[in-house]
C-alpha cells in the first residue's frame, strides 16, 4: 500500500501491512498508515479493537510478526522500548507504566534519569529531577503538594497527567498516546489536546488514540480506524467529516439504537437518550434499529483508501 | 509547597498530613524504634551488655549477618529472594580453604577464585529467573539444595572429613588476615574489623539504593517489572546485578569467617537465608518488592545481633532468642502491612 508522499520527502513513521499474533488470536492484521513530522494521527476502534497492541508495536513492547516499520524511510526494528524511547518516541501507555509506590519524581525519569558527577560518583541528579518534574507538572495545570509523594496516593487523572508530562518531556520525534484523556476532566482533556497541538506545531509526529470521535477530530490530520484487529481505512481529513468519522466508528450507529431503545421506555431514559442523541451531534441521518452493526462498517466514505478486502465484512470476521 | 491567597489553611492542612505520612513512609522507622527498644531492654538488664566489650560482641555476629542482610534486601527491593545466600557463605569459604590447603594455592588467588565462582552462581540464578520468569523463590531452593549437597560432597571427597582446616599456614595469610580478620582498637576495646566492612557495605548499599539509577530501578522493577521495562529500564540486567551483588556478599562473610577462624565446616551458613530474610524485612522491605531500606536491613541485623548476646549476658536459656525473633518478625511485618495499605492507596 502507498500514501501519496508530498514534496516534503519521506513520512516520519511509516506503518506497511502490521499484523501481531498472541497464539491464535489476531491482535492485529494487515494496517498500515503514516506519521508525519507536525502532523496527528488519530487510531480510533472499539475496545479490543487492537488499538493497544498496535502503539506497543510502534513502542518495542512487542515486536510484529508481519509488516515493517519505516522510520524517516529507513526499516527499523524496536527489540525493546529502549530502542524505541533512543529513536525518540515516547509513549503514554494505557496503563501508564508508572510504579506506585514510586514517588512522582522518580517515576518522571524512571529509565531516563539525569546524572550528575562521574565515574563511581556518578549519581542520580534528584535537585535537576525533582525540579523539572515540578515544572512540567506546572506547565500542564497540576500543583503537586510534594514530588516525593508515591505516585500511588494521586488521583488517576493526576496519575495520568504526570504519564503525559513525562512523554511531552522526553518525546523527540514522535509522541504516542494511548487514551490519554480517559481519566480525566474537562480542563485537564482540554490541555492534553493543546498539548497534542503544541507538540505537532514543534514539528513532532503524534499518534493518538481515543474513543472520543470529538476529541480526535479538532486534532487529527489521519484518521486509522481499527476493528476487530482490521483496519477499517486510513483517512485524510480532506477525505471523512466528523459525522461519518462518529458514524464509522464502530459504537456510531450502536448508539443510535441505544438511544431509540431508550427513548421507548421514557423518563429518565428518555433524558438518557436526548443526551446520547446530543452527543451524536449532527449524525442525524435516520438509522434501522434492527440492523445496527453492519450499518457503521459498511459503506466507507468514497474517500477511503482501501484498506484490505472487505474490510469489516461479515466474511471478514473472526 | 508555597500556598495562595485564601486557599492557605486547605494547603497547610495537606502540608501536615504530607510530612506525617513522609516520616510513616520511612522503610527503617520500624526497625530503628525496635533496636532502640531492644538495646534498652539488655542495657537495663545487663552490665556487660552495655560495656565496651559487650558492644564488640554484639556488634560482631550483627556485622557477618549485615553484610549479607544488606544486599538481600537490594534483592528483595527489586523483588526476588536468594535462599541460596546462605549456604554460598559455605561454598565461598570452602573453596577458599580447599584450594589453599589442599591444593597449595596463594591464599589470595583461592580467595579471588571463590569470588568468581560465587559470581557465576549469582549469575546463574539471575539468568535462570529472568530466562523462565519462574519464581525466584524455587529457582534459588535448588542452588541452595545442589549446594548444601557440593558443600558435603566435595569436602568428603578432599578431605575425608567434613571440614578444611589450616588455612593460618597457606601463604599469604597475614595479609588477608589484615583486611579480613584483624581487629581494630577503639578506646580500649578490639572491634573485629567485619564491623568495618558491614558499615562499608551499608553506606555504598544505602548510596545505591537511593542516589543512583541503578536504585532508582531496582525500586522500579520490584514495583512493577513490565512497567518499568516500558519505560526503558534494563530490568534483566538489573535482576542479574542484584543477583551477584548478593552471592559477593556471601563471598565477604565467607572469606572473613574462613580467613578468622582458620577453618570451615562443611555445613556452614545453612539456616542463614532465612536470617537475611528475616532481617530485611524487619528493616521494611516488603516481600513483595519495590518498597525497603539497606538501613532498615542493617538495623535489623543489629536487632539480631544484641537479641542474641543480650540473652546470654542476661543469663536466660538461648531458647528464648527463636521467640524473640519471631515476635520481632510478625510485629515487623504487621507495620509494613500498615505502611503499604497507607502508601498505596488509590483513588481509581
Ligand atoms: N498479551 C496478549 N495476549 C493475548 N491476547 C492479547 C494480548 N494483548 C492483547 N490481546 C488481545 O488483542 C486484542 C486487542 O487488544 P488491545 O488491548 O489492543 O485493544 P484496544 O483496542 O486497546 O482496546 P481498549 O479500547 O479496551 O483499550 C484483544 O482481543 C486482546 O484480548
Ligand atoms: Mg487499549
Amino acid at each position: 500500500m502507498t500514501t501519496p508522499v508530498p514534496a516534503a520527502g519521506p513520512p516520519l513513521l511509516e506503518v506497511r501491512g502490521i499484523g501481531k499474533y498472541f497464539g491464535s488470536v489476531i491482535a492485529l492484521k494487515d494496517v498500515s498508515t503514516v506519521v508525519r513530522a507536525g502532523e496527528v494521527t488519530c487510531v480510533l476502534g472499539d475496545n479490543g479493537a487492537g488499538k493497544s497492541t498496535f502503539i506497543k508495536l510502534l513502542s518495542g513492547v512487542f515486536q510484529p510478526d508481519e509488516g515493517e516499520l519505516v522510520l524517516n524511510g529507513e526499516p527499523v526494528t524496536f527489540g525493546t522500548p529502549r530502542q524505541s524511547l533512543d529513536a525518540g518516541i515516547a509513549t503514554v501507555f494505557q496503563d501508564l507504566a508508572m510504579i506506585p509506590l514510586l514517588a512522582i519524581w522518580r517515576n518522571f525519569f524512571l529509565g531516563s534519569e539525569p546524572t550528575k558527577g562521574r565515574g563511581p560518583f556518578r549519581r542520580f541528579d534528584s535537585d535537576t529531577a525533582k525540579r523539572i518534574t515540578r515544572r512540567e507538572l506546572a506547565a500542564m495545570g497540576i500543583d503537586i503538594r510534594d514530588p516525593d509523594q508515591p505516585v500511588g496516593t494521586l488521583s488517576g487523572g493526576e496519575r495520568q497527567s504526570v504519564a503525559i508530562a513525562r512523554a511531552v518531556h522526553f518525546g523527540a520525534k514522535l509522541l504516542i498516546l494511548d487514551e490519554p484523556t480517559s481519566a480525566l476532566g474537562v480542563k485537564q482533556a482540554g490541555v492534553v489536546l493543546r498539548y497534542i497541538v503544541q507538540a505537532r506545531d514543534r514539528g513532532l509526529g503524534v499518534v493518538f488514540i481515543t474513543h472520543n470521535p470529538h476529541h480526535a477530530y479538532p486534532v487529527g490530520d489521519r484518521f486509522l480506524l481499527l476493528k476487530r484487529g482490521r483496519s477499517l481505512g486510513d483517512f485524510g481529513k480532506d477525505e471523512i467529516s466528523l459525522d461519518e468519522l462518529t458514524r464509522l466508528m464502530a459504537g456510531g450507529a450502536e448508539l443510535e439504537a441505544l438511544g431509540h431503545e431508550l427513548a421507548r421506555e421514557g423518563g429518565p431514559a428518555a433524558d438518557v437518550a436526548r443526551a446520547l442523541a446530543a452527543d451524536r451531534d449532527g449524525a442525524t441521518d435516520p438509522t434501522d434499529p434492527t440492523d445496527p452493526t453492519d450499518r457503521s462498517v459498511g459503506a466507507p466514505p468514497a474517500g477511503a483508501r482501501a484498506a484490505g478486502p472487505a474490510p469489516g465484512g461479515p466474511a471478514d470476521r473472526r | 509547597m508555597t500556598a495562595v491567597g485564601a486557599e492557605a489553611p486547605i494547603d497547610e492542612r495537606i502540608a501536615r498530613v504530607g510530612a506525617l505520612r513522609r516520616l510513616l513512609l520511612k522503610p527503617e522507622l520500624g526497625s530503628l524504634l525496635g533496636a532502640l527498644v531492644v538495646f534498652v531492654f539488655f542495657a537495663a538488664l545487663s552490665d556487660v551488655f552495655r560495656s565496651g566489650s559487650g558492644i564488640a560482641n554484639w556488634l560482631d555476629p550483627a556485622s557477618t549477618l549485615g553484610i549479607v542482610a544488606v544486599a538481600v534486601a537490594l534483592l528483595m527491593i527489586g523483588g526476588e529472594f536468594d535462599l541460596s545466600a546462605g549456604v554460598m557463605v559455605g561454598t565461598t569459604g570452602l573453596t577458599t580453604g580447599m584450594l589453599s590447603t589442599y591444593y597449595g594455592w596463594n591464599l589470595w588467588a583461592a580467595i579471588v577464585t571463590s569470588l568468581l565462582l560465587a559470581l557465576a552462581i549469582g549469575f546463574a540464578n539471575g539468568y535462570l529467573v529472568v530466562r523462565t520468569g519462574l519464581p525466584s523463590f524455587i529457582i534459588t531452593l535448588g542452588t541452595f539444595l545442589m549446594l548444601q549437597g557440593l558443600n558435603l560432597g566435595v569436602t568428603k571427597l578432599v578431605t575425608d572429613t567434613v571440614q578444611v582446616g589450616a588455612i593460618e599456614q597457606t601463604t599469604g595469610y597475614e595479609a588477608a588476615r589484615t583486611i579480613f580478620a584483624s581487629t581494630v582498637t577503639v578506646a580500649g576495646t578490639s572491634f573485629q574489623i567485619a564491623i568495618l566492612w558491614w558499615l562499608l557495605a551499608t553506606a555504598v548499599g544505602s548510596y545505591v539504593l537511593l542516589r543512583t539509577r541503578f536504585g532508582n530501578w531496582t525500586f522500579a522493577i520490584g514495583g512493577d517489572a513490565p512497567a518499568a521495562r516500558n519505560v526503558g529500564v534494563p530490568a534483566r540486567r538489573t535482576t542479574i546485578t542484584l543477583f551477584m551483588t548478593v552471592s559477593a556478599a556471601a563471598w565477604l562473610v565467607g572469606t572473613i569467617q574462613a580467613v578468622r577462624l582458620t577453618s570451615v565446616q562443611a555445613n556452614t551458613g545453612i539456616g542463614l537465608e532465612l536470617t537475611y530474610i528475616v532481617a530485611a524485612v524487619i528493616g521494611g522491605c516488603l516481600l513483595t518488592g519495590g518498597y525497603g531500606s539497606v538501613i532498615g536491613a542493617s538495623l535489623g541485623a543489629l536487632i539480631f545481633g544484641m537479641t542474641s548476646q543480650g540473652i546470654v549476658y542476661a543469663g536466660w536459656d538461648a531458647d528464648w532468642f527463636r521467640f524473640f525473633l519471631g515476635a520481632m518478625l510478625l510485629l515487623a511485618v504487621l507495620a509494613n502491612q500498615f505502611v503499604r495499605r497507607y502508601a498505596e492507596q488509590t483513588r481509581r
